[in-house]
């Protein structure tokens, strides 16, 4: 356990990614089977401990500690794993078991002898030991490591290609010993069950101007990126699978959608919600998204459906390396035989030149169902990742609107003494209401204005944040908006950045958010 | 503590203790800056606590100034004064006062652990304390200070190509960070920012072994992978830091024992090292007062108001205004 501590309280006490990446992979050369195993899925958040809840866990503390002092201390702290840790007032000899050996015995445990061992553990452990011991009880490290840094260290301590380890990841299981046996080289790659397993997916590229004169325009074809979210649909005989583009399992949210199919196949596509296969807007979806439980009401409102670009598998058969013309050949026929209510075809939209492409993008695109254009090589085959080359994304021109910088943090790394993470808002009547935050967008000159404007215009801090003088106005671009009850104003921006400084401009001439509202929404 | 208010004012004598604002007569228990501050008449402080405030605040920071030293009495009408080292940084006292036969010590701010670089705490008994609580959470345990001296130079060792860039607050904390490190056997040049340089130079003229240090030069162009760097947390913040390149950065503080914080404030290495008594010793430095009354003048007061009810004592919170900025703790 304490290597375990170390290493959580190390990583999370680093901000630079690279250097997250080091002290993983040098613990996965170090560490033996199978505790680097059970690591590799805690972080990756894939390991549960259901039997002990985090109530028992407090219950355990309140009958040590007062528990007035203990709620004070929480208030304090604000980290409960934290305070628990802090807190405990008993010392004992002794010497915690390795990660392995204590996520075996905690899943083991009798309930009556729960409140002993706990207290006995807590006791042994130093304060880093006890802070990852009940983080692993609650779950949820929050120690900023994704799975896809957890899977990129993996990469670099045995060599193999990340490509390689996301392919066979949603196949394989805790402890992983067979792959740390692959990556070590004393084991063959593991073979993973094609039907209960996502596919890493291939994904686009931005088109830049430069990629029009470079391209040649007869060696594509578009489709319309619709507004909703790209999924993988695994059918199997009676089973249905579907996967959000990071491989989490959604199928429980859309119930309604059943396997017409006769054959296996894994597809492509884009779930979205609306009747006669023709999409509400994102926010209808939304209310669709995040729920275990479906109810009728949500199903009849807001019906989900698929739009189909592509297939992976047909009866075990690997289509990724066809072309994209053979597979949409193979999705075709298969959409012929299993027409259902489910599934759509997304249409392939052909065009002579970019000028073509360029004014049908203008001329159909509808604001609430497409997020712009997809543009794939037709000889190109399914590729997982962002290759370059095969497919690129055509957005819809960004929206603007000038907003009042309000609140700023520093960032991390190489931006640490800089702030670079900005709250910006529009008026409401008189009072400034907050509608976004963005930490890109700028270059390092606007950094430097921005920073200075932040430091010579302080009016209150709350701890790492710094409230502003209500005078810098910024051009914010984004993508869309959506209503949001989550958000105060009302609305949630999609992918704001910070497109210019508007020196120039007074703050009183930024607009009322019910202006912006109308407008955009 | 009828002829003593909230204020910390001793009314038979007109005179304040470690007061906000300018006043007639200030007792000053020690020179950090929420407790000493410029402006008043006459001020009774120790030798040490004096100079300090002159070198801060120049010196003419006060009309008239008289040293007290430890351990002696002095007697103004029917009040006696006595002052007891604190241990929280050179010169820092805690003061007893006694008037009518009732004694009433106010703590100052204070830590029981030994210190080199000032007088150790001396306990003494009263009726009545007045006590700080900035560490007032059972969550605050302070551990041994050597031990997290030997995290900075292990990591010295480990990433001897990165400049170690360690926050502490100019008075007191740095001088303790440095000598700490001298005990360690550490006999390298160590670097101060230059806020830091007259009290540093204070605190060698009071035979604290400070070794070799010297002023971060940043327009020359120097190397500083693998060496100490001392500095303000504030310019650690700052544009000076972009000097040095890929900085580990390092605070010394009581703060830093909850990560959350050090991750908040982006420290890498946190080294949990305090001037202020921690939980166990607030409360234990109660215990052994035998005061019935105890009051809390700035920190964590409701922890140890509460405690001091599930231990029948009368405890009540000041909350007086001004303290407790978190950079100096």
């Amino acid at each position: 356990m304490k290597k375990f501590s170390e290493l959580i309280n190390k990583l999370l006490l680093t901000s630079s990614r690279n250097r997250k990446i080091d002290i993983l992979s040098n613990y996965f050369q170090n560490t033996s089977d199978p505790d680097r195993g059970y690591t590799l899925a805690i972080l990756t958040n894939e390991l549960e401990l259901r039997n002990i809840p985090i109530s028992r866990i407090k219950e355990i503390v309140f009958e040590n500690v007062d528990k007035e002092l203990f709620t004070l201390s929480y208030d304090y702290v604000g980290d409960l794993a934290e305070t628990i840790s802090l807190i405990w007032p008993h010392k004992e000899l002794g010497s915690l078991l390795c990660i392995s050996e204590i996520i075996d015995v905690l899943r083991n445990l009798k309930r009556d002898d729960v409140n002993k061992t706990i207290k006995y553990y807590l006791s042994i452990a130093n304060e880093t030991e006890r802070w990852a011991l009940v983080k692993l009880i609650s779950g949820g490290l929050r120690i900023g490591v994704s799975s896809r840094l957890a899977k990129t260290a993996l990469a670099k301590f045995s060599n193999k290609k990340l490509d390689d380890i996301e392919k066979i990841w949603h196949g394989i299981e805790t402890p992983y010993n067979n792959l740390f046996n692959w990556l070590c080289n004393q084991g063959p790659m593991p073979k993973i069950d094609l039907l209960k397993t996502f596919n890493p997916m291939m994904l686009a590229n931005p088109i830049s101007k430069n990629d029009f004169k470079t391209l040649i325009s007869s060696e594509f074809i578009a489709e319309w990126k619709w507004d909703g979210i790209r999924v993988q649909i695994i059918l199997g005989k009676s089973s249905v699978k579907i996967f959000s583009r990071t491989g989490d399992d959604i199928s429980q949210s859309f119930p309604e959608i059943k396997n017409g199919s006769d054959s296996m196949v894994i597809l492509d596509g884009e779930l979205l919600v609306g009747r006669d296969f023709i999409p509400m807007n994102f926010n209808s979806l939304q209310q669709r998204l995040n729920r275990k439980k479906v109810t009728q009401k949500h199903m009849d409102e807001f019906p989900a459906f698929i739009k189909l670009y592509d297939i992976l598998y047909l009866n075990n058969e690997d289509l990724r390396d066809k072309t994209w013309k053979s597979r949409r050949f193979e999705l075709e026929k298969w959409f012929k035989k299993n027409n259902n209510n489910y599934f759509d075809l997304s249409n392939v939209i052909k065009f002579s030149s970019w000028d073509e492409l360029s004014n049908f993008k203008k001329n159909k695109i509808i604001d609430d169902q497409h997020e712009g254009l997809m543009i794939k090589k037709i000889d190109g085959s399914y590729i997982p990742g962002r290759p370059k080359g095969y497919w690129y994304k055509w957005k819809k021109d960004p929206k603007n609107v000038d907003a009042v910088l309000m609140y700023a943090i520093r960032g991390h790394g190489k931006r640490s003494s800089y702030y670079s993470d900005f709250t910006f808002g529009l008026w409401n009547g008189n009072q400034l209401s907050p509608i976004g935050k963005a930490y890109f967008g700028f270059d390092d000159n606007e950094l430097k204005v921005l920073d200075k404007f932040v430091r010579n215009n302080t009016i209150k801090k709350f701890g790492p944040v710094r409230e502003v003088e209500k005078t810098f106005v910024i051009e914010i671009a984004f993508d869309a908006v959506n209503e949001s009850n989550r958000h105060k104003s009302g609305v949630a921006l999609r992918f704001p950045r910070i497109k210019r400084l508007r020196e120039d401009k007074p703050a009183s001439e930024v607009i009322q958010l019910s202006q912006f509202k109308s407008e955009f929404l | 503590m009828k002829w003593i208010d909230k204020n910390l004012h001793i009314k038979p004598i007109n005179t304040h203790i470690d007061p906000y604002k300018p006043v007639e007569n200030a007792i000053i228990t020690h020179g950090h800056a929420d407790h000493a501050k410029p402006g008043h008449k006459n001020v009774l402080a120790t030798s040490e606590t004096i100079e300090i405030m002159k070198i801060r605040y120049g010196e003419n920071c006060a009309e008239n100034f008289q040293v007290l030293p430890t351990n002696q009495s002095l007697k103004i009408n029917d009040v006696l004064i006595k002052f007891f080292p604190a241990g929280h940084i050179l010169g820092s006292v805690q003061v007893l006062t006694e008037y009518k036969g009732e004694k009433i010590n106010f703590t100052g701010d204070y830590k029981t652990t030994s210190d080199q670089t000032c007088k150790d705490f001396e306990p003494v008994k009263c009726h009545t304390l007045v006590t700080e609580a900035t560490f007032g959470l059972p969550v605050f345990q302070h551990p041994n200070e050597n031990e997290e001296i030997k995290k900075l130079l292990k990591s010295i060792n480990l990433f001897s190509e990165r400049p170690h860039l360690v926050g502490v607050y100019a008075l007191g904390k740095a001088q303790r960070v440095i000598n700490l490190l001298r005990q360690q056997g550490y006999d390298k040049e160590i670097f101060i920012h230059g806020s830091l340089e007259k009290l540093c130079e204070y605190y060698q003229n009071n035979n604290i072994d400070l070794g070799k240090i010297t002023k971060v030069n940043l327009t020359k162009k120097k190397d500083y992978n693998g060496e100490i760097i001392l500095a303000p947390p504030s310019a650690i913040k700052n544009i000076w830091s972009r000097k040095f390149e890929d900085p580990i950065i390092c605070q010394a503080s009581g703060w830093m024992s909850i990560k959350q914080r050090a991750k908040q404030s982006l420290v890498e290495l946190p080294l949990i090292i305090s001037d202020h008594a921690d939980w166990n010793e607030l409360t234990k430095y109660i215990k052994f007062t035998d005061a019935e009354n105890v009051y809390v003048t700035h920190g964590r007061e409701e922890a140890i108001v509460h405690w001091c009810k599930m231990n029948k004592i009368n405890g009540l919170a000041l909350s007086l205004s001004g303290r407790d900025d978190e950079e100096q703790l």
